[in-house]
C-alpha cells in the first residue's frame, strides 16, 4: 500500500510540476528578451544574441561545441592526479580518459570505472558536473530547434545554440540543480571537500569513506538524465541517495524535464493539446514500463526470492522492491541511467523490459530535449503513414511531410538500430570484445545487448557483469555513443531545416488530428512496433531466451 | 473468374517477365532485395539440395514474379485504350492552305501554325484551334461520347483534336501541336504508363520502405553473428533470406507500381486525362475547390421565372414590353423571356416588319427594339444600372426595392423599360432570371465539406445574387464580379496560406488561373491555350466532375498508406513463426512463443514465406480498385483504416500462416 502511495505521489508532482517548468520551458525557447547575466555571457564570449543560424551553421555549432567539450574534459580527466582535491585517486589512461569524456559529453555517462576510486573531487566537480549541464543543454536546445522549426511558417533560420544552450542553463538548470542540491542535502546527501573519512566497521575492520561534492552533482545528473554517479554504486549508495525521500526526489528529478517539454511544444505550437497527445504517449509507455517492471520483480519465483521472501538480492532493502523497479523503469525511459539497484540482478523479465525500455529509443520520456525530438521523429513516422490513410499528404502540425523529411527521419530510425546490433554483434563475435561478457548462456548474453542498447540511446545504465574496461570495448562504446547521439541530432537538426521552410498549413476537417487520444495510440503503436522489429531477434537471444527457460 | 481475366493474365505474362529482370526492379529496392534473396538461394540449393531449400526458392522467385504480374496486369489495362487510339492516327492526310492553294500532305508533315480545312466526313489531322467556320464534330472516338459537339471559331469551343471526325459544315483549323506531341500521342504515353514519373509521395513512401529494408538488411545479416556468440547455433542461408524476404516489406513493395498506374487508370475510367500521376496525387491534398458559377454550380443559362410590374404599370404591359425587347434576343435568356410571356398572356405578339432590333452591346449593356413612326416606341431591356442611365434619371423606388429583392434571392433583375415617341422613358418593371443550381449539389457538397474541403464560387454576378445562390448550392464561399485576375489573386491568396487549389476552367482567359492553380482541370470542349495550362483534362467537359478526380486522387493515397501498414504490422506475426524455428534446437525454452502451433521449424519458415507471397496476390484486387474511400471527418477515416489495415494486418497473418502449416506439413521433408 506505502509503495503505491510512492507511486501515486511521483505521479501527482510530475503532473504538478509540468505545469511550470513546461511554461518555463517554452519561454526560454521563444523569449526575446535577455536577462542581464545572459548578456553578460554573450559578451564574455563574443556572440550576437540576436542573430539567427542557418541549418548548418547550427548544427555547426553544435558540433563545434561538444567536440570542445570531449578535449576539455579529456584533458581534465587525464592531468587528474595533477588537479588540486584529487584525493590519492587513480585517474585515467587516455582511452578511458576519452572514452568517458564522450560519455559525459553525450549525455550517456556509461562509467567503467569507480568513480570515487579513479577521480578526485575537482576531475569530478569541475569536469563531470560542468558536462552534466552542458550536455543536458544541448540535448534540449535540439529539441528547441524541432519544436520551433514546426511552428515557423516558411523560415530559413533555426534560432541561435549559444543563446538557447546559455538560457537552459542559465533559466532552467541552474536554478533547479541549486535548489535540488540543497534539498538533496537537507535530505542527507553529503557535500563537503574534506578528505576521505576512516572510521572502524563493525567487524572492528577500518574502513576508508570517500567524501566528496556529491549533492550538487547529483542534482544535476538526474534532473539533466545524465546519470553518472559520483560512487561506483550509484544511487544505491546511502552518501548520494540515503533515503526513500531523496530516492523520490531523484525520480522527481530525472522525469521533470522530459514530461514537461510536450508542454512547451504545445505552448510553441499555440494549441497546448497537442503537447498533450505526446505527453500521453511518453506517460502511457512509461506507466507500461513501470508496471510490468513492478510486475515481473514481485512475481520472481526460485528458491532465493521465495526464501528471502522477496527478489531482493542487488536491491536496497531501504527503498523495497516497488521503488527499485519504478526507479529501474524511470532511469531506462529517460535515458538518465542512474540505479538504485543493480539492474544485472533484475529479474530475467525485468531485465527484459528495462532493455525494451531503452530500444524505444529513449522517448519514456526520454532524455531532456532528446526524448522529445525522439518522440517527434517517430510522431511523423505515425503521421506519415496513418497521414496516408486519410487521403491526404501526410502534415504534422500543419507541415506537409515530403520526401526531404522522410530521408531524414528514415534515417534517424535507421541510425540507433544500426549502432546498437552493429556493436551487439561485434562483441559477440570477437573475442577481444567478448571478453567483457563475464557470465555464462543467456544473461551475458543480455548483459551485452543491454550495454550496447545503452551506449546507442546514451542511457549509461549497464549490467555490472559486462566489464568494459578494455581498451577495444571502451574504443567501441565510445565510437556508438559517440555517433548514437549526434548522429540522431545532426538528422534532427537538419529534418528542422527542412520543417522550418515550409509553410504552416491551417488544419481543416480533413486533417489528421495529432492532438486527440487516437493520434497518442497511434504514437505508442508505432514506436513498439519499431522497436520491436529492430530488436526481436537480438532481445530473443537475450533477455527473451532468459525469461523463457 | 472470367475468360477476360484469364486473357488479361495471359497478355501480362511476357511483360511481367521482362519485368523480372533485376535492371528493371532498380528503381524498386525491395523487390531487387527479393530478388538478391531468391538468387542466393538457388545457389544455396544447387550446392545442398533439399526439399526446404528447393521449397523456399520456388516462393522467393514466385514472390518476384507475382510482383512483377501485378504491375504488368494495371499496365495491360491501358494498353488495349492505346492501341485504340494509336488506330485514331494512322495514315491521315491533311489538306494544308497556303497562299491561296492547298496542298494535300501527310498529317505527320504538319508544324504548328499551319493552317488545315477539314470538311464533312473528313477527320481532322491535329489538334489546333478553329479560326474558320463551324462545324459539328464527332468525338467519340476520344472521349466516349456519341453525342455531337460544335466546334467554332472564336470564343471558347474552338479547340478541336486530333482524331476526331467532322460531321457537317467546313472548318480551318490552326494546328498547335506538332505530330507526336498531340493529345492522342500524350494520352497513349500515358496510358501505356512510359511517361510514368514517380510522384513526390510515392518518393517520400519508397524512402521509408528503403530504410525499413535497410534496418532489416541489418538485423539480417548481423544474425549469424550474434546467434553464435549467444549460443542461438549458426542458421542455414536459405532461412536467413527467407526471414529477411518475409521482413522487408514485400507486399506494399510489391503493389507499389500497380496502385499508382491503377489511379490514373480509375482517372481514365472516369474520362479525365491528367498530364502526371503529380497531379492526380495533388488532387487528394486539395483543401479549396473554386468553381465556377455557371455550366458548373447551376444549369448553364438563366431562365425568366417572374414579372415585376413597376407601381400602376400592368403586368400585361409589362409582358409585352418584355416580350418585345426579347423577340429578337436568341440567348437563351431572351428565348425564356419570350417563353414565360407566352405562358402568361397567352398572347403572340410579333414586331412590326420595320421594326430595328438593338442588339445587346458592351457599351450600352441593353437590348430591344425600335418601332419607327408616330405610334412608334423604343423598348429596353438590361440590368438596373444602364436602364438607369439610359431613363436619365432614378428609377422608382420600388423598381428599385424589387431589384434588390431579387438579387437578394440570387436571381438576375433585367430591368424593361420603353419609350413612346416623344414621351419621356417609363420603366415598368422587373424579369426575374433565376440561376438554376443543378440537382444533387448541395448534397455533394456536403460530401466535400466532410472531406474538410472547403468551396469557393466564382461569377460575374454581384455579390447579392453570387451569396444567394451559393446558399442555395450549399458553397462556402463566393467571388463576386470575378475577373480572371480576381481568380489568380484568390488562388494565390489560398496558397499563401498553405492550402492547394484546384479549379476548372475552359475559356483561354482562364489559362493562367489553371497554371496558377495546383490542379488545374481543362474542358475539353475548351480552348487549346486552358487544356495547355492545366494538369486535367476532363473529356466529358463536365466541370463538377472536379469532385470525383478529388475521390481519385485520395482512394491512391489511401490504398498505399493502408498497404503499407498492413506490410509492416504483418512482420509482428512473421516474428511468431520464425523467431523459435530459427533457435528451435538451440534455445528450446523460445518454443512458447510458437503460439501458432506451427509443425516443424522449417514448415514454419515455409509457411510465412509462402503467406508472404500470396498476400500480395490477395491484395492485387484492392490495389487496382483502390481501398474504400468514403466521405468523412480524418478522424473517422483513420480510425476505421487503423482497424481494418493496422489491427488486420496484425491478425491476419497469425490466421493464414498458421493454415498454411497445416498443408505445408504434409510434405515430405518439410513436415517431419
Amino acid at each position: 500500500m506505502t509503495d503505491l502511495i510512492g507511486v501515486a505521489v511521483l505521479v501527482g508532482l510530475l503532473a504538478l510540476l509540468q505545469w511550470p517548468l513546461g511554461t518555463l520551458l517554452a519561454r526560454a525557447a521563444t523569449s526575446t528578451r535577455h536577462l542581464r547575466v545572459e548578456r553578460a555571457v554573450y559578451r564574455v564570449v563574443g556572440v550576437a544574441p540576436d542573430a539567427q543560424q542557418s541549418t548548418r551553421s547550427y548544427a555547426g555549432a553544435v558540433v563545434a561545441f561538444s567536440t570542445l567539450g570531449v578535449v576539455l574534459l579529456t584533458a581534465i580527466l587525464l592531468m587528474n592526479r595533477a588537479l588540486p582535491f584529487s584525493e590519492g585517486t587513480a585517474g585515467m589512461g587516455f582511452a578511458g580518459a576519452l572514452s568517458t569524456a564522450i560519455s559525459f559529453v553525450t549525455n550517456t555517462n556509461w562509467q567503467w570505472y569507480s568513480g570515487e576510486v579513479a577521480l578526485g573531487y575537482t576531475a569530478q566537480a569541475a569536469g563531470l558536473t560542468v558536462q552534466n549541464f552542458l550536455s543536458a543543454a544541448v540535448g534540449i536546445a535540439v529539441a528547441f530547434v524541432l519544436v520551433r522549426a514546426l511552428a515557423a511558417h516558411r523560415s530559413a533560420t533555426l534560432g541561435n545554440f549559444w543563446v538557447d544552450i546559455t538560457r537552459i542553463t542559465v533559466r532552467v538548470l541552474l536554478p533547479i540543480a541549486a535548489v535540488s542540491a540543497v534539498l538533496l542535502i537537507a535530505g542527507g546527501v553529503i557535500q563537503t571537500l574534506a578528505d576521505p573519512t576512516t572510521v572502524t566497521g563493525v567487524t572492528g575492520a577500518a574502513q576508508t569513506l570517500p567524501g566528496g561534492p556529491v549533492a550538487t552533482q547529483e542534482a544535476i545528473k538526474q534532473l539533466g538524465t545524465n546519470g553518472g554517479g559520483f560512487f561506483n554504486a550509484n544511487a544505491a549508495h546511502p552518501f548520494e541517495n540515503p533515503t526513500a525521500w531523496t530516492n523520490l526526489l531523484s525520480m522527481v528529478l530525472m522525469l521533470a524535464i522530459p514530461f514537461s517539454l510536450p508542454r512547451a511544444l504545445g505552448l510553441i505550437l499555440g494549441n497546448r493539446r497537442q503537447g498533450y497527445a505526446v505527453l500521453g504517449a511518453m506517460t502511457t509507455l512509461w506507466v507500461a514500463s513501470a508496471g510490468l517492471l513492478i510486475w515481473a520483480e514481485h512475481a520472481a519465483g526460485g528458491l532465493a526470492p521465495t526464501a528471502a521472501g522477496a527478489a531482493l538480492e542487488g536491491k536496497e532493502t531501504r527503498f523495497g522492491l516497488t521503488a527499485s523497479a519504478l526507479y529501474a523503469a524511470s532511469t531506462t525511459g529517460t535515458s538518465t541511467g542512474s540505479v538504485n539497484a543493480m539492474h544485472d540482478s533484475l529479474t530475467a523479465p525485468g531485465g527484459l523490459i528495462a532493455s525494451a525500455s531503452m530500444g524505444l529509443g529513449e522517448i519514456a520520456p526520454g532524455g531532456v530535449g532528446s526524448g522529445l525530438y525522439g518522440m517527434l521523429v517517430i510522431a511523423i513516422l505515425a503521421v506519415f503513414l496513418a497521414g496516408l490513410m486519410v487521403g491526404r499528404t501526410p502534415e504534422i502540425y500543419g507541415k506537409r511531410i515530403r520526401a526531404a523529411a522522410m530521408t531524414r527521419v528514415a534515417l534517424y530510425t535507421v541510425a540507433t538500430p544500426v549502432l546498437v546490433l552493429a556493436g551487439f554483434a561485434a562483441t559477440m563475435a570477437i573475442p577481444s570484445l567478448h571478453s567483457a561478457v563475464t557470465q555464462d548462456g543467456a544473461h551475458g548474453v543480455s548483459s551485452a545487448l543491454y550495454a550496447y542498447l545503452s551506449a546507442g540511446n546514451n542511457n549509461g545504465s549497464a549490467f555490472g557483469s559486462f566489464d568494459s574496461s578494455g581498451t577495444p570495448q571502451l574504443l567501441l562504446m565510445g565510437a556508438v555513443m559517440l555517433l548514437g547521439r549526434f548522429l540522431p541530432m545532426l538528422l534532427v537538426i537538419s529534418l528542422a531545416g527542412v520543417l522550418a521552410r515550409e509553410p504552416r498549413v491551417p488544419a481543416g476537417a480533413g486533417t489528421m488530428r495529432t492532438d486527440g487520444p487516437l493520434f497518442t495510440v497511434l504514437l505508442v503503436g508505432v514506436a513498439v512496433v519499431v522497436a520491436l522489429l529492430t530488436y526481436a531477434p537480438a532481445l530473443a537471444l537475450g533477455p527473451i531466451a532468459e525469461s523463457l527457460a | 473468374m472470367t475468360t477476360s481475366f484469364l486473357a488479361q493474365l495471359r497478355d501480362a505474362l511476357p511483360l511481367a517477365v521482362r519485368k523480372m529482370s533485376p535492371k528493371a526492379l532498380i528503381d524498386a529496392p525491395v523487390m531487387l532485395v527479393v530478388w538478391a534473396g531468391a538468387a542466393l538461394t538457388t545457389v544455396a540449393c544447387l550446392v545442398t539440395p533439399s526439399v526446404f531449400a528447393v521449397s523456399i526458392t520456388l516462393w522467393l522467385w514466385g514472390t518476384v514474379f507475382l510482383a512483377a504480374m501485378s504491375e504488368a496486369i494495371a499496365e495491360g489495362r491501358g494498353r488495349a485504350q492505346a492501341a485504340a487510339l494509336r488506330a485514331l492516327r494512322e495514315d491521315l492526310s491533311a489538306r494544308l492552305l497556303g497562299e491561296g492553294d492547298e496542298r494535300i500532305v501527310p498529317a505527320s508533315q504538319l508544324r504548328p501554325g499551319d493552317v488545315v480545312r477539314v470538311s464533312a466526313g473528313q477527320v481532322i489531322p491535329a489538334d489546333g484551334d478553329v479560326i474558320d467556320g463551324a462545324a459539328t464534330v464527332d468525338e467519340s472516338a476520344v472521349t466516349g461520347e456519341s453525342a455531337p459537339v460544335i466546334r467554332e471559331s472564336g470564343g471558347d469551343r474552338s479547340s478541336v483534336t486530333g482524331g476526331t471526325r467532322v460531321l457537317s459544315d467546313q472548318i480551318d483549323v490552326r494546328v498547335t501541336a506538332a505530330s507526336g506531341e498531340s493529345f492522342v500521342d500524350r494520352m497513349i504515353a500515358l496510358v501505356e504508363g512510359a511517361e510514368r514519373t514517380r510522384t513526390p509521395n510515392e518518393i517520400a513512401l519508397g524512402i521509408l520502405l528503403s530504410a525499413l529494408t535497410l534496418v532489416f538488411l541489418v538485423v539480417v545479416a548481423l544474425l549469424p553473428a550474434m546467434s553464435e556468440g549467444a549460443g542461438g547455433g549458426a542458421i542455414p542461408l536459405v532461412t536467413l533470406v527467407a526471414l529477411l524476404v518475409c521482413l522487408i516489406p514485400t507486399t506494399i513493395g510489391a503493389l507499389l507500381p500497380a496502385i499508382g498506374i491503377a489511379g490514373m487508370n480509375r482517372l481514365l475510367a472516369r474520362n479525365v486525362l491528367a498530364t502526371s500521376g503529380r497531379a492526380v496525387e495533388a488532387a487528394g491534398d486539395v483543401d479549396v475547390l473554386l468553381l465556377d458559377k455557371t455550366g458548373t454550380i447551376t444549369l448553364g443559362d438563366r431562365q425568366a421565372r417572374r414579372l415585376i410590374p413597376a407601381g400602376d404599370e400592368r403586368e400585361e404591359d409589362l409582358a409585352r414590353a418584355a416580350r418585345l425587347a426579347s423577340l429578337a434576343d436568341h440567348t437563351p435568356e431572351g428565348r425564356s423571356i419570350v417563353t414565360l410571356v407566352d405562358g402568361l398572356t397567352g398572347d403572340a405578339a410579333v414586331a412590326p416588319a420595320d421594326a430595328i432590333v438593338v442588339p445587346f452591346s458592351a457599351t450600352t449593356r441593353m437590348s430591344g427594339v425600335d418601332i419607327p413612326g408616330p405610334a412608334g416606341m423604343s423598348v429596353r431591356k438590361g440590368a438596373a444600372s444602364a436602364v438607369r442611365a439610359w431613363a436619365g434619371g432614378d428609377l422608382p423606388r420600388d423598381v428599385d426595392d424589387a431589384v434588390r429583392r431579387v438579387s437578394r434571392e440570387g436571381a438576375t433583375a433585367l430591368v424593361v423599360a420603353r419609350r413612346l415617341t416623344d414621351r419621356p422613358v417609363e420603366v415598368m418593371g422587373v424579369i426575374a432570371l433565376e440561376d438554376i443550381v443543378k440537382e444533387g449539389l448541395p448534397a455533394r457538397f456536403a460530401e466535400v465539406r466532410a472531406m474538410g474541403i472547403s468551396t469557393v464560387m466564382a461569377t460575374g454576378d454581384n455579390l447579392l445574387t453570387a451569396q444567394a445562390i451559393g446558399r442555395q448550392a450549399g458553397i462556402d464561399d463566393v467571388l463576386a464580379e470575378a475577373t480572371p485576375e480576381d481568380k489568380i489573386a484568390r488562388i494565390r491568396h489560398e496558397q499563401s496560406a498553405g492550402r492547394l487549389v484546384a479549379m476548372t476552367g475552359d475559356g483561354t482567359n482562364d489559362a493562367p488561373a489553371l497554371a496558377q492553380a495546383d490542379v488545374g482541370v481543362a474542358m475539353n470542349s475548351g480552348t487549346a491555350a486552358a487544356k495547355e495550362a492545366a494538369s486535367m483534362v476532363d473529356l466529358d467537359s463536365d466541370p463538377s466532375k472536379l469532385i470525383d478526380i478529388v475521390d481519385v486522387g485520395k482512394r491512391l493515397l489511401v490504398t498505399r498508406g493502408a498497404l503499407t501498414t498492413f506490410s509492416i504490422a504483418n512482420d509482428v506475426a512473421k516474428y511468431f513463426a520464425i523467431l523459435p524455428a530459427l533457435f528451435a534446437a538451440t534455445i528450446p525454452g523460445l518454443a512458447s512463443l510458437n503460439i501458432m502451433g506451427l509443425a516443424t521449424p522449417e514448415s514454419a519458415v515455409l509457411s510465412a514465406v509462402i503467406f508472404n507471397a500470396l498476400v500480395i496476390v490477395a491484395l492485387v484486387p484492392l490495389a487496382l480498385r483502390g481501398a474504400r474511400f468514403r466521405p468523412a471527418s480524418a478522424d473517422v477515416l483513420l480510425r476505421r483504416n487503423l482497424l481494418t489495415y493496422g489491427l488486420g494486418g496484425l491478425i491476419a497473418p497469425f490466421v493464414g500462416i498458421a493454415l498454411i502449416d497445416l498443408v505445408v506439413r504434409h510434405i515430405p521433408g518439410i513436415g517431419a
